[in-house]
């Protein structure tokens, strides 16, 4: 089986079967990551180019790290100014990349849709590191793979995600992989976080994190920006960190065994206490481990890879 | 010069006249109309047309227009914005003060009017802005407005948010007998907003402008109007709830007339999946429930005018991130057509529809078009309603090729544009 388009635009293009390809093959690289030596010829001579409109650390070295263990080259160009406020637009840019011939280009973007536009435009496959606050595919998909070698299943577990939904591309792709996969997805956060008709995407929603981790086998925590204090999405970061973080108190109400995720990088302290993120529960490291599985995963199949 | 159209249906609202006749021109004014008004007579200095099948209608009028000149000439000019409307079957052409200088001042007003004046197509009605540089804080001179060519005031693609300076523009302009047009739309609600705020924007992840940010603003504006008994016109009217308030608000007899755009009754949020940046529009793309209401607001005469809320762009306003890109669609020249489905689908009479593009809009503006009466200025306008053709953006007259309606297959077309009695477009 093969993936069905160049690109990886947002888990809601992917069927079922999609992502059980890319997480089965994502489980099959895992191991590549742990050998003395980290590298496998799979892609040599194809060269991946990371687009970062976006500060990003942990996304753009765990990309890279994949492109590298896969034996690909990468290349890496930061903007730190959006497109527009450098003068070039975004479609130039691209074309200049495209007229250099790159096999994959990886994009990270503020607007929402700009990886779609590189889609339509280039040859090349495009994987979206995260566009605004609509899709970040890769994410999901190394949440989802955690959550499978956790638990073993992805269906029939109830999953809360606890935040700032309304700007999340986190909860997005989540929402929309995790109910593909048959899991049950309860979302809470400040009812100024909840964005309107979150429903239509098939979650529950709360404005109080108590009842939606409630019975959770799985509670994933959302980093909270600290400037939506200044937007009135909440009074305080002390109020949020009060009333919204996960604690020791708190994380009683889910499941003994449930397991704990965040995408990073953590706000200690303020939506996640210092000692549920360092704490048996906490699975958030392997969230790491499994990114650059799940990169190499995509890079492959996209690269014309197959599963047999 | 004398032009004999005969055998259409000629459609006057203005004088409840919807059947076959023919209609004398001559001198760039309408003789008569009626059954064989040439019987008899030979016919040799000028030309007689066989309007069969079509339909005849007072020429149409654009009262919503952005024609970017000065300022924006990259965008669109006087002559080129002229030019698409002919095309789209417009005699005349309201345009809106949102220029570079902004239409606050006499210059700017007798700048357009000369322009208009040297390209000589459609008639091209200024409207000034109702403050200064349209910041919404000081009046512009209403007066010396009104004697350079000015026949309306409003601060489009801006609300005036300070009450009590909308309330003093109503007063002062309904003592020049003067439409305020105003743009409804709370900036504070609205704010970062590039959308309409709903399911679609959640899934999408792109800020939503919501309904409320309009409605608040007509609810705040009728009000105002209602208290001062100034008439007031709201433009581009786009939620079930802002149709509701202006429907409510006719009924206790408040002067105000509405207005929406085709693409409101024509495309619902659902199109902004694709990122395509022609969707992005000001106000947004609504609901379906939006686009309903507006249909039933036309229908029941809640909304007296269809306008194109003409905006061009150019390329580079538009092939960018869908955050960045410029809001507005090219209206003119398909503005016509997607009315017209309105017709097909059963939502309006022809006579219905051709007074919202046609005898309202004149009343609104206070000018002397709108009719086929005998004497009046011979702007005319001829529709194909069988006519199937398919909308493509690079036969655009207008420099703005931006549209979400390109490869629409439409049936029904503007044949023929007559301004003044002169055709200034013609595709019989």
């Amino acid at each position: 089986m093969k993936l069905r388009s160049k690109d990886i635009l947002g888990i809601k293009d992917l069927s079922v079967d999609e992502i059980t390809l890319i997480l089965d093959t994502a489980d099959s690289f895992l191991e590549v990551s742990t050998r003395e030596i980290k590298k496998v010829p799979t892609l040599r001579g194809k060269s991946v180019i990371n687009l970062f409109y976006e500060a990003s650390t942990r996304t753009r070295t765990s990309f890279e790290i994949a492109a590298k263990r896969l034996s690909a080259d990468a290349i890496n160009i930061s903007a730190s100014t959006s497109s527009v406020v450098k003068g070039e637009t975004l479609i130039d840019t691209a074309r200049n990349i495209e007229a250099m011939n790159p096999d994959i280009i990886v994009i990270r973007h503020s607007a929402a849709g700009a990886p779609h536009m590189l889609a339509s435009l280039l040859r090349q496959s495009i994987i979206n590191a995260g566009d605004g606050a609509h899709e970040h595919p890769t994410q999901a998909l190394l949440d989802m793979m955690t959550i499978r070698s956790r638990k073993g299943r992805i269906a029939g577990l109830k999953v809360a995600i606890v935040g700032d939904i309304s700007h999340s591309r986190v909860a997005r792709s989540n929402i929309y992989g995790l109910n593909k996969m048959g899991a049950r997805v309860f979302v809470a956060g400040p009812a100024t976080m909840l964005p309107r008709d979150i429903d239509t995407l098939g979650v529950v929603a709360y404005s109080r994190i108590d009842e939606a981790i409630k019975d959770a086998d799985i509670v994933m925590m959302l980093r909270i920006q600290t400037e939506r204090e200044k937007q009135n999405l909440f009074p305080s970061l002390r109020e949020y960190a009060k009333y919204f973080s996960l604690n020791r108190k708190n994380i009683a109400l889910a499941r003994e065994d449930c397991i704990v995720m965040h995408p990073g990088p953590l706000n200690r302290g303020v939506e996640i206490s210092p000692d549920i993120a360092d704490g048996p529960h906490s699975v958030i490291l392997d969230q790491v481990t499994n990114g650059v599985a799940v990169r190499m995963a995509l890079l492959y199949l996209l690269t014309g890879g197959s599963n047999s | 010069m004398t032009l004999l159209l005969k055998g259409g249906r000629v459609i006057d609202p203005s004088r409840k006249v919807d059947g076959q006749a023919d209609l004398l021109i001559e001198n760039g004014k309408i003789v008569s109309s009626g059954k064989a008004l040439t019987k008899g007579k030979t016919f040799s200095d000028g030309e007689v047309l066989d309007l069969n099948g079509k339909w005849v209608v007072p020429g149409l009028i654009d009262m919503h227009t952005h024609l970017r000149e000065p300022g924006f000439e990259y965008k669109e000019t006087i002559a080129s914005g002229s030019e698409a409307a002919v095309a789209g079957g417009f005699c005349s052409v309201a345009c809106m003060p949102n220029t570079d200088p902004i239409n606050d001042n006499r210059s700017v007003t007798e700048f357009i009017g000369r322009k208009a004046a040297e390209c000589g197509l459609a008639n091209v009605y200024p409207i000034a802005a109702i403050t200064m540089k349209s910041e919404g804080a000081f009046l512009s001179e209403f007066w010396d407005l009104k004697d350079a060519g000015a026949i309306g005031f409003s601060d489009d693609g801006k609300p005036v948010m300070n009450a009590a300076v909308l309330r003093r523009a109503l007063e002062y302009a309904s003592s020049l007998d003067m439409p305020v047009i105003v743009h409804c739309e709370d900036k504070n609600l609205s704010a970062g907003g590039v959308m309409h705020e709903g399911a679609v924007a959640t899934q999408l992840g792109l800020s939503g402008i919501p309904a409320i940010a309009e409605e608040i603003m007509v609810a705040r504006d009728l009000l105002l109007a209602e208290y001062t008994g100034a008439s007031i016109h709201i433009a581009h009217v786009s939620t079930a709830g802002a149709v509701r308030l202006i429907r409510e608000a006719k009924s206790r007899g408040v002067r105000v007339t509405g207005e929406t755009a085709p693409h409101y009754f024509s495309l619902a949020d659902e199109a902004l999946r694709s990122f395509d940046t022609n969707t992005k529009v000001y106000p947004p793309l609504r609901s379906h429930e939006d686009c309903k209401a507006i249909r039933e607001g036309l229908s029941d005469g809640t909304l007296d005018v269809i306008a194109s809320d003409h905006a061009p762009h150019a390329r580079t306003d538009k092939e960018v991130e869908f955050d960045y890109a410029a809001s507005g669609l090219t209206g003119l020249e398909t503005s016509l057509a997607l009315s017209l489905k309105l017709v097909a689908e059963g939502a309006l009479t022809a006579s219905d529809l051709i007074e919202k593009m046609t005898l309202n809009p004149a009343r609104i503006l206070r000018i002397p078009k709108g009719t086929l009466a005998a004497g009046a200025d011979a702007d005319i306008t001829v529709i194909d309603p069988g006519r199937q053709w398919t909308i493509d953006r690079t036969l655009f007259r207008s420099r703005g090729k931006n549209t979400p309606f390109h490869g629409w297959i439409m049936k029904g077309k503007p044949v023929l544009t007559i301004v003044g009695g002169v055709i200034r477009y013609r595709d019989v």
